[in-house]
This record gives structure tokens, sequence and C-alpha cells, in this order.
């Protein structure tokens, strides 16, 4: 369950810290082409996890171009996966959020003064609600992916089985209730960690 | 800007707080997984190893039976003692653990599907393939037994008459040991595999067996796997069983070194070397589910020892 926890929080940062920036850049600025990149994004939005899966295997296997990182059946193929399913997640919502916060703002601000930095931070700020609800959908959809973690962690006893994995295993293996008090653990964990995004986000409403 | 540092203030209080409530529920499930670790201390095990290095780790590439079965949490903490080892165990379908064999990604395959660990052998892959157990395939069905072929001697003959009678048959359908095995029973039986009776799930054996059991429906499984889900509320019966054709033999073959040199060849040569000793082929005997042993110790050193009797 630590792991769970761990692979999930290490692969949501990562998300995050490429997710946000690159989302509220494309929403500020307009190139050509920007449409093909949108609908790029959103289809990554619905990204077969396994299909995420199959090809990272294929990167890190012994066999494929980066098998000498040794990176297959470790935690670090996991999070790799995670990334790339959540990512797209966290860049379309930041972006639509912030496309959507009034572009006088901006304006506004500039004109009074403030930094190009600035006028983008705040129209950040601004978007900060949509921002969260991207990274609660990044978090929901590695909290409870499958089938990619399967496939490159190899759902390793003690190394790399985590609570999603585990559930597959037991109830292969027919043990449907520790399957089922595994699935409880995994919600309520998903349920702590969203009141929590929740309640942050009631407090920046007051802010 | 008291506000903001409230708000961060909330959010490490929120951590934190969070931090100890995993924290408890951590050692709650830790046991589960593995519920049967105290019973698997192995035979008496000789001194301890007085090298306290780093433990080397070995991928080993499996069916899901023996893992679902228990069998490898039953047997590995043996080995990883003797040889100071970690052993991480991949379990998936045959097809897939020899694929990862072949890519490089285990240093040993433990499968059942003869033809296929010959060629795998035969293509370079593998430095030798060796005996280890074997266990048997059955037919299992519902009670009622709609096709009538309870008692049957012949798999071939009784898979003939559930296509013949339309009862549902559910097949792994994802080129594992097993699925190979009924393909071959299939042609064996000259049936072409269309229709709605034929269900092709893609799936593991626990998973396939329990939608049997839901369906009323017929399927093949190894014996380990159908036993070890007898204990846990499986109601399909054994209905043919004892055909030399379901014999059901399983193998070990180190990966070949020569095609990729950063794996553990050592590790995966000794590891071939332990499962096929006297004394682990004794311990694979003594796992039993319900007084019944899963699996047959098979190989050479097994063999010489008990070819007298």
């Amino acid at each position: 369950m630590w792991r769970s926890l761990q692979v999930t929080a290490s692969a949501l940062v990562f998300s995050a810290a490429v997710g946000v920036p690159v989302g509220t850049w494309l929403a500020l600025t307009r190139f050509r082409g920007q449409r093909v990149l949108n609908a790029l994004i959103y289809t990554g939005m619905g990204l077969p996890p396994v299909v995420v899966g199959l090809v990272v295997y294929l990167f890190l296997s012994n066999s494929g171009p980066l098998g000498n990182l040794a990176w297959l059946f470790t935690i670090k193929a996991m999070v790799v996966a995670q990334v790339i399913i959540a990512t797209p997640l966290v860049v379309g919502v930041t972006m639509s959020s912030v496309r959507a916060v009034d572009p006088a703002l901006r304006v506004q601000l500039r004109a009074l003064g403030a930094t190009r930095w600035q006028a983008t931070v705040a129209a950040l700020v601004e978007a900060r609600f949509g921002v969260i609800v991207g990274l609660v959908a990044g978090f929901g959809s590695i909290i409870s992916e499958v089938g990619a973690v399967m496939l490159v962690g190899g759902n390793i006893d003690g190394r790399t089985r985590v609570l999603t994995t585990a559930v597959v295993l037991e109830t292969r293996r027919g043990n449907f209730d520790v399957a089922l008090a595994l699935g409880i653990i995994l919600l309520t964990l998903s349920f702590a960690a969203n009141l929590i995004m929740v309640m942050g986000q009631g407090k920046l409403a007051e802010s | 800007m008291t506000k903001r540092r409230i708000l961060i203030l909330f959010l490490i209080f929120a951590l934190a707080s969070l931090t100890t409530l995993l924290a408890a529920c951590g050692d709650k499930e830790k046991p589960a997984p593995t519920p049967t670790k105290e019973a698997a201390t192995p035979l008496p095990t000789e001194e301890p190893t007085p090298e306290p290095a780093a433990p080397a780790r070995l991928i080993l590439a499996t069916t899901t039976s023996t893992e679902d079965s228990g069998l490898l949490e039953y047997i590995l903490p043996d080995f990883e003692a003797k040889y100071n080892a970690e052993v991480d165990v991949i379990a998936v379908g045959t097809g897939q653990a020899l694929e990862l064999g072949q890519n490089g990604d285990a240093d040993v395959v433990l499968v059942h599907s003869r033809a296929r660990e010959d060629a795998f052998v035969a293509d370079g892959y593998g430095t030798a393939r060796y005996d280890v157990m074997y266990n048997d395939f059955i037919l299992v069905g519902p009670a009622a037994d709609p096709a009538g072929i309870k008692g049957m001697t012949d798999a071939a003959a009784a898979f003939a008459q559930i296509a013949e009678s339309g009862s549902t048959f559910v097949s792994r359908g994802d080129d594992s040991g097993t699925h190979s095995k009924e393909k071959a029973i299939w042609t064996a039986a000259e049936v072409t595999l269309e229709g709605d009776w034929y269900i092709s799930a893609g799936q593991g054996m626990g998973e396939v067996l329990t939608m049997s059991d839901e369906m009323g429906a017929y399927t093949l499984s190894d014996r380990a796997t159908y036993v070890a889900r007898q204990a846990t509320g499986l109601k399909l019966e054994i209905l043919v069983e004892g055909d030399p054709i379901l014999f059901n033999p399983y193998g070990v073959i180190p990966v070949n070194p020569e095609k990729h040199p950063n794996i553990n060849a050592e590790l995966g040569q000794a590891f071939a070397d332990w499962i096929t000793s006297l004394e682990t082929q004794e311990l694979i005997l003594s796992f039993k589910l319900n007084d019944q042993s899963l699996f047959t110790p098979d190989s050479e050193a097994w063999r010489a020892a008990h070819s007298g009797e």
C-alpha cells in the first residue's frame, strides 16, 4: 500500500510539473497547427493504459533501446508509464481552464505595468479550480491503473506489487474477500486524497 | 497573505495526518497477500550462510499456475536462503514468459509447454531445458454435465462430445501452456472452433475457472490451480482425467547469456540446479492442499533416486 502511494505521488508530481506549465503555455499562445495539437492532447487523455504499458515495456526491455537502464520490473518503470498516462489529462484540463479565464484580465494587468510573467501567473491563479480538477483527474487515473503497471512492474511481491495488481492476483486466486478488502483500502486512500484536495480548493476560494 | 499562510499550514497538517493514517492501515494490509508465509518455512535448513553480502536478484518468469497455487511461495524461501538471493516472480502465461526470456528480461523461465520450450532452446534463447515436475490437466465442468462426458477416459472424444452438444466451453485463449494443450486436444478431436458455444476468454486460469463456474461451462484446467481454487469455493467438478494426452510436464530453462550478456546467468543456472535437486524435489512433493500433492517431482535426480520403485 505504501508502494501504491509512492508510485502515485511521484507520478503525479512529475505529471503536474510538466502538465501545468505546458497546459498554461498552450492556453496563452497561438500558433499554426494548434488545433491538431489540441486534438492530440485530447486523444492522449484517453490513452489505453495497456498500450502505454506495452510501449514502455518495449522501450525498457533488455532488447529495447533503453534496456541498459535496467528499469524494467522496477518502480521507476511504473512511474514512467503512469506519467505518460496522466500528463495529457493534466495538460488538457489546465489548458481549457486557463483558456476560460477572461483574456481582458491579462490585458489589463499588462496595462497596469505587470510583466508578462506576472500576468501569466495571475491567469493561472484565476484558473486554479480547473487546475486542481486536472490534478484530481490525474490522481484518479494513476491510482486506479492496473494493466500498464502489471506489464512493466511485473507484480513482484514486496517490490512492484501495488494495491490494484494485488487485487488482480487475489481475484485470480479466488480470494475474493481479500481482493475486496484491498479494494476498500484503495477507495479509502483515494477518498482521503481527494478530500484533502477538495478542502484545499475550499481554502483557496476563501483567499 | 496570512490566509495563504494558513492554507499552507493546513495542507502540511493534512498531509501529516494522511501519513499517520496510512501507516496505521499499512500494518494491517501487509499480511493479507501472503497468508501462507509461516507455513512456507521449508525443510530443515542447514547452518545459515556466513556471508552477509547484499542479496542478488533473480528474475523468474513463470506461469500463473505455479504462483496462483502457492507452490512458489512455499519453496522459494529455501532458494533465497541458500543462495542469498531475492527471487522476483513474474507470473504470466507461458507465451509471455518465454517472450520475456527471449528479450532478456528474465534470467530463468519455468513453464509448461514442451514443444515451445524445445523451440526456445533450439533457437538459442535458453541454454538447456530440464525436467522439473508434472501434474495433469483435467476437464472440469458443471455437476449437471449437459454433454454427458463424466467418466470418459478419452479426452479428445469428450471434447468432440462437448462441441457436438453445443455446451459452453471457456478457453484460456491467451497462448498459455494450458491453451496450447487445449488446442492440441481440439485438433485431435477434429473439431473446428466456431459458434457461440466456444468462448475465448483471454485470461488466466483462475479467472477462467471463475467464469466457467458462473456460466455452467466446461473448461480445461491444470490440476494444481483447480485444487487450489476448490479450497476457495469453486463448484466445478472433475469430469475427465487420466488420459495420457492430459499429461502436463513443467520444465526450467536458464536464459542464454550469449544473447543477453547482462542477465544474471549464473544465478539462473543455480536456480535450475536447485529446483531439480533431490532436496527441492522432495519439497515440491510435500506441497499439499486438501491432502493432495499438487505437483509430482520428475527431475533426473528424482527419477534416478526412485528408479527402483
